[in-house]
């Protein structure tokens, strides 16, 4: 027990010598280097999603320094876990600002871990690119959203099912996970086809608890409430592991896409990756970016991407795109400044413009959301999407949605003199919902 | 000489014969054709239509074929060709004859993209092309597309198809598909009424829907007669719902009862709270994936047996992982419940982390084998098989586990040891390593629970999360240390969740049904079937 013991002290001592060397050579390190911090869960519930996120950030970086890095510095990047745990994200977000000097943060991927975070980087004023689709109804100076707002997603989703060749839907199911992201998308999503002339009664909204898997009375309640001889499709915001089971009974209880298609705003080629496609071909998703996307920068991104993670198998996804364009949107900006100071990024953003995978550019506006296309995508039997629907142009963010009575008169605009992320035109003062 | 007039009249007649089709098989290349030159939905939706209004047999193989979305277009002369993948490049095959015709890179043709439109045309224009199929699997399937697509066009073939049918089910089926028709038609108000009896009689959700919209748009008669029918399916189909609800409750009470009943051994039998339960669980499934990876890379024919392999694999592989945690860990803190708890939990994390550095943090895919895929009807009930082989499978385990407890001397000895511990030890009976095999039982018990959830659920570090909490409340409810317990706790409870479901939905559902626990256990602490005797004071 003894030896053991000593054994022990030994290697903490050794350990104590080797991380006091490392943080020796970090603290000489930081002087010619621009640190990049990456806010994304390793462990818990979210790592199935946000690993591939953090990778992708390394994966950037490690391309800008093979280019020759940033204002002559190498980039480094500063990795922490904030494990799935919302209050964690606020003290790792801190940890990264005030002790590793990060020049920008990439991360989050709930509403509910944004928000937590929202107060540290306003406080000690600092970048966060934000990559993953969200209900809106916000806009903070601080924050950059890479991701889709409802109108870049969930508006133009239900669009393309109510014409001609989305099979003009007549009824609907709002099916989702019961947290913020998809209480407050389905509400905008109530009050738009309301506003399209649906009546109330064809309209059926549920909620199911986070990781929910046992889907039987819910699918066969959606069997039910389409066969009223109208046509009848599910718009999904179900969340992560609550898919796989839901798209299993699916397929079980025989509800077929061309009877009842899914229209999904969660469901990546990562969540399919862990399905057997076959009886699911035909369902829906929207995004801005599919794997399957047949161009030149797109084929490159995959190349890349499965050589950095050294498996040719490995799927790309949407949120991936986002941190893409976000990085190269914020390398840009800082070139611009000529500087990484944060005021100055966040002022030389707006207005700044890289290309995206799908074959355009994507621009900062000055709400801090972008513009990207929109895409809607047919399951296919290999796992891939799709696209039989994009739209012609590129949609523009809009943060506060046109279709809520508390914010259709809000809007947001970060440049000087207004610089207001929630200016209301109605009463012509910056304040009111939303102020934080 | 008329010998020679009739060899004369053959010749003419083959000819007849012959020349029209090569004609008709060179006008059909010729519509296919026009897909090369499609530009979009709607044009190539043109081309399908155009293609089934020939109503030659020939264009099913084109048309299944775009409906699957193997039909290809080569780049170098704009031909379509039937594509088979495999691996790199795809075998081409003749659209209509379905020889073979080459073989292309995947980067020399371009596959006709279709959606839900035209899959839903597809489907119709086939259903009427394939009403004399040789097999009635075929016929069936065309009757039920034509019932849900109902068209006036469609009831002379069908009358020919009924008139030339031998197969009285698929007669009856084709004859509802009819009176489909005949609703949409505008056939006089008396075909129109028996039609809606025949529907009525039918009493399914697709008859419910076709009539609703009937009644929607017809005035007099036949909406009276359509509203009345509308009220006798739903009544009928109210009586199916309750006992829909009944089944999706034991179905759910199955799963339950699967992943508590390693924890009716652990807890129950041991009373060591296992918060790691969870894992063995997903170990479990993850084998069933390992399992199923060999299997598809090295025996693809063993597919259907891979879970029969995965079960002794995962119950090793759990009890054996179980055994060092109960050597390594949970012995020393027999008595402190606390520590063991929070020891489990750790457990538990590392279990998790070491699965997503192995194996990734994404999900992973275990297939379904072909007897545990799609669903059979009892009435208007759908049940699907992979629900009832679990039923089945978890009342196999929860017999063998009674019969292991109750029969052998193993059980015996772990009853003894439960019961009084130094008693058993004077006895002869080495107890440290009772209490090993016990827990390593449970764990694999856990184990085999994970091969059948891999079925329904996601193979992903986090599988065991999801039960946890449901497997104590199961074991609380039914009574610690008493596996009957653990049964009826385990249906009771699966049913009383999927009655409450349809009225207070899913999240509600649970918190009602977590809080008459809770009352529950107030006023009965030990649950259903409390177990009395000296085990309840160690």
């Amino acid at each position: 027990m003894r030896g053991n013991f000593s054994t022990i002290t030994k290697m903490v001592s050794a350990g104590v010598v080797a991380a006091g060397l490392l943080m020796s050579v970090q603290a000489r390190a930081a002087d010619d280097t621009i640190k990049v911090g990456i806010l994304h869960s390793l462990s818990g519930t979210m790592a199935i999603s946000e690993t591939t996120l953090k990778d992708a950030m390394l994966m950037l970086i490690e391309e800008q320094n093979a280019k020759g890095g940033l204002l002559g510095k190498k980039l480094e990047a500063v990795v922490v876990d904030p494990a799935s745990n919302w209050p964690l994200f606020a003290e790792k977000a801190r940890e990264l600002i005030s002790k590793d000097k990060v020049a920008a943060v990439f991360g989050c991927w709930t509403s509910v871990s944004r928000k937590s975070v929202l107060p540290v980087f306003s406080e000690l004023n600092n970048i966060l690119f934000y990559p993953v689709q969200y209900e809106g109804e916000e806009s903070e100076r601080n924050v950059f959203y890479t991701g889709a707002a409802p109108n870049q997603q969930a508006i133009p989703a239900v669009d393309y099912l109510m014409s001609e060749d989305g099979g003009s839907v007549k009824r609907w199911v709002l099916e989702g996970t019961d947290y913020v992201y998809p209480r407050t998308t389905n509400k905008i999503l109530e009050a738009y086809l309301k506003a399209k002339g649906v009546a109330a009664e064809d309209i059926m909204v549920n909620y199911t608890p986070f990781g929910f898997s046992d889907w039987q009375t819910e699918v066969s309640a959606i069997k039910k409430f389409g066969s009223a001889g109208k046509k009848t499709a599910v718009v999904s915001t179900v969340n992560g592991d609550a898919n796989v089971p839901f798209y299993k009974e699916l397929g079980n209880q025989g509800i077929k896409a061309e009877d009842i298609p899914v229209m999904a705003f969660s469901v990546g080629e990562e969540e399919l990756a862990g399905l057997d496609t076959a009886p699911l071909v035909g369902h829906l998703a929207a995004w801005n970016y599919f794997e399957s996307v047949d161009t030149p920068e797109n084929k490159k991104f995959i190349a890349d991407w499965r050589k950095f993670i050294k498996n040719d198998k490995r799927t790309t996804n949407d949120p991936m795109e986002a941190h893409y364009i976000g990085f190269n949107m914020w390398v840009k900006a800082v070139e611009k400044a000529g500087t990484t100071d944060q005021d100055k990024v966040i002022d030389a953003m707006i207005g700044v413009s890289v290309p995206n995978l799908t074959g355009g550019y994507s621009t900062m506006m000055p709400n801090h959301h972008i513009t990207k296309p929109v895409l809607i995508g047919e399951i296919q039997a290999d796992g891939q999407f799709e696209t039989v629907s994009q739209t012609p142009g590129l949609v523009m963010g809009d943060e506060w949605s046109d279709y809520l009575p508390d914010s259709k008169d809000l809007i947001s605009d970060w440049r000087a003199p207004l610089s207001c992320g929630n200016f209301n035109v109605a009463t012509g003062k910056c304040g009111g919902k939303g102020t934080n | 000489m008329i010998l020679l007039r009739a060899l004369g009249l053959m010749l003419l007649f083959l000819l007849a014969t012959l020349l029209p089709a090569s004609a008709a098989e060179a006008d059909l290349r010729a519509i296919i054709a026009k897909f090369a030159t499609a530009a979009n939905f709607s044009a190539t939706e043109a081309v399908v239509r155009e293609l089934a209004a020939t109503g030659d047999p020939l264009v099913e193989r084109p048309l299944a074929a775009l409906a699957e979305g193997s039909l290809y277009i080569r780049k170098a002369d704009s031909l379509v060709f039937v594509g088979k993948e495999g691996g790199d490049s795809v075998e081409l095959l003749d659209p209509l004859s379905g020889e073979k015709s080459g073989e292309a890179a995947k980067t020399d043709i371009t596959k006709i993209k279709v959606n839900n439109t035209l899959r839903r045309v597809i489907r119709d224009a086939l259903g009427t092309l394939t009403l004399g199929a040789k097999d009635p699997a075929v016929r069936i399937a065309a009757a039920a597309t034509m019932f849900k697509t109902p068209d006036a066009a469609n009831i002379e073939p069908l009358d020919a198809a009924i008139a030339a049918e031998t197969d009285a089910n698929v007669k009856a089926l084709f004859e509802q598909a009819r009176a489909a028709s005949v609703l949409v038609s505008d056939r006089p108000e008396a075909d129109k009424l028996a039609a809606i009896a025949l529907i009525g009689a039918r009493g399914d959700r697709d008859a419910l829907s076709l009539l609703t919209s009937v009644a929607a748009n017809s005035q007099g008669a036949v909406k009276d007669a359509a509203t009345a029918a509308i009220g006798n399916i739903n009544s009928t189909l109210a009586f199916w719902d309750a006992g829909q609800n009944i089944w999706y409750g034991i179905s759910l009470g199955s799963v339950l009862l699967l992943a508590a009943i390693g924890l009716a051994i652990t807890f129950g039998v041991m009373g060591v709270i296992n918060m790691a339960h969870g894992e063995m669980v997903m170990l479990g499934a993850y084998t069933t994936f390992v399992v199923q990876e060999v299997i598809r890379n090295s025996f693809p024919g063993l597919f259907d047996w891979s879970l029969v392999i995965a079960l002794p694999l995962a119950f090793l592989v759990a009890a054996f992982v179980g055994l060092i945690i109960e050597r390594g860990v949970i012995r020393f803190l027999y008595g402190r419940p606390l520590e063991t708890l929070l020891a489990t939990w750790g457990v538990s994390l590392i279990l998790q982390q070491a699965v997503r550095t192995i194996f990734g943090p994404t999900n992973q895919e275990v297939g379904n084998p072909s007897w545990m895929s799609g669903s059979f009807d009892v009435g208007q009930l759908a049940i699907t098989w992979n629900r009832l082989w679990i039923l089945v499978f978890s009342l196999c385990v929860f017999a063998l586990l009674l019969y292991v407890m109750k029969r052998t001397p193993w059980g015996l000895q772990m009853r003894a040891v439960t019961a009084n511990r130094r008693m058993a030890a004077s006895m002869g009976i080495k107890t440290p390593w009772v209490d090993a095999l016990t827990f390593a039982l449970g764990s694999g018990i856990a184990g085999i629970a994970g091969v059948a959830l891999s079925q329904i659920d996601n193979v992903s570090p986090n599988l065991g999360r999801g039960y946890i909490i449901d497997s104590f409340m199961v074991v609380v409810f039914g009574g610690v240390g008493n596996l009957w317990g653990t049964l009826v706790g385990a249906f009771s409870l699966g049913i009383l969740n999927k009655f409450l479901e349809p009225y207070a939905g899913a999240v509600l559902g649970k918190i009602v049904v977590l809080v008459l626990i809770i009352l529950f256990i107030q006023k009965r602490p030990r649950g259903l079937f409390a177990l009395k005797g000296r085990a309840v004071e160690a």
